[in-house]
């Protein structure tokens, strides 16, 4: 499995470790519904499919990158650097607990 | 202030060399890590063209003479063999001198020494003169810079020095044993 960092170029996977899904990306207001953090902190997704998570390239560039990848077929989907995207809305009641 | 005595690592290392290819201790001089400032990136690019470079792009060295400017990470650069002149408050500046061990390999082989060491392609076509990459040398970080076709050199960590003088050393010896062979 090769990863194409999009400052180093593509690169083994073993020089990056997996850090967790993208939900970490979506950190709640402070003042958010308990749902809310609950979700953010406990609750993930387990998709057969497209799934988003953050890898951090440390042998590497040591730069924070949100994967865009398939679990099933293991393609690579897209690379983006953490630090590029715009500011994501704080998820107030993103996903509240079933 | 007691007086320090400035100690390169591996000092008075013989250097080694097998399969055609020399494997030494470098002395890069002053390291410092150049971080540009938010908003400041028109004020630092016109601080860095008074000595003559220019923020290298990523996996790029800027270089004048000596002095080198390489690029080691976003929004990170590396100004080597000069001191920091005129960047105050336009980056964020850290001496790394002591910091980093620097290794060079001198050869014709020394592309195929560290290709038993880097997961990288590294022919001339995929990596060419002047190229850099934040790259694992076996296990270690490392900054690998290409100055020249048959040199290559290596920053690692300070404390990683022996470690990486020994991996480098039996990627040769094997290398050297493969020739032998015929």
């Amino acid at each position: 499995m090769r990863i194409t960092c999009p400052l180093c170029g593509p690169r083994d996977r073993r020089e990056f470790t997996y850090y967790g899904a993208e939900d970490y990306l979506h950190r709640p207001a402070p003042d958010a519904a308990p749902e809310a953090w609950d979700a953010y902190l406990h609750l993930r997704d387990n998709p057969a499919g497209i799934t988003r998570d953050l890898w951090y390239h440390e042998t590497g560039c040591t730069a924070w990158l949100l994967v865009t990848r398939n679990t099933v077929t293991h393609e690579i989907l897209e690379v983006a650097l953490v630090a590029g995207r715009s500011a994501p809305k704080p998820a107030r009641g993103r996903r509240a607990a079933p | 202030m007691p007086d320090l005595i400035a100690k390169p690592p591996l000092a008075g290392r013989a250097a080694l060399t097998l399969a055609g290819v020399t494997l030494a201790m470098a002395d890069p001089g002053q390291i410092t890590s150049v971080a540009p400032l938010k908003g400041q990136d028109k004020a630092l690019a016109k601080a860095l063209k008074v000595l003559g470079l220019s923020f290298p792009a990523p996996n790029q060295v800027s270089s004048k003479g000596d002095v080198r400017l390489v690029w080691t990470g976003r929004d990170q650069a590396f100004l080597i063999g000069a001191e920091p002149r005129g960047l105050d408050g336009l980056a964020a500046l850290a001496d790394q001198s002591d910091g980093w061990a620097a290794l060079r390999l001198d050869g014709p082989g020394a592309g195929d020494v560290l290709a038993r060491l880097y997961p990288l392609d590294l022919r001339a076509a995929a990596f060419p003169v002047g190229r850099v990459a934040r790259a694992p040398f076996n296990h270690m970080s490392s900054i690998l810079m290409r100055p020249g076709p048959d040199r290559f050199e290596i920053l690692v960590f300070r404390s990683m020095a022996r470690t990486a003088w020994h991996e480098a050393g039996a990627a040769m010896r094997a290398l050297a044993a493969r020739a032998a062979l015929g």
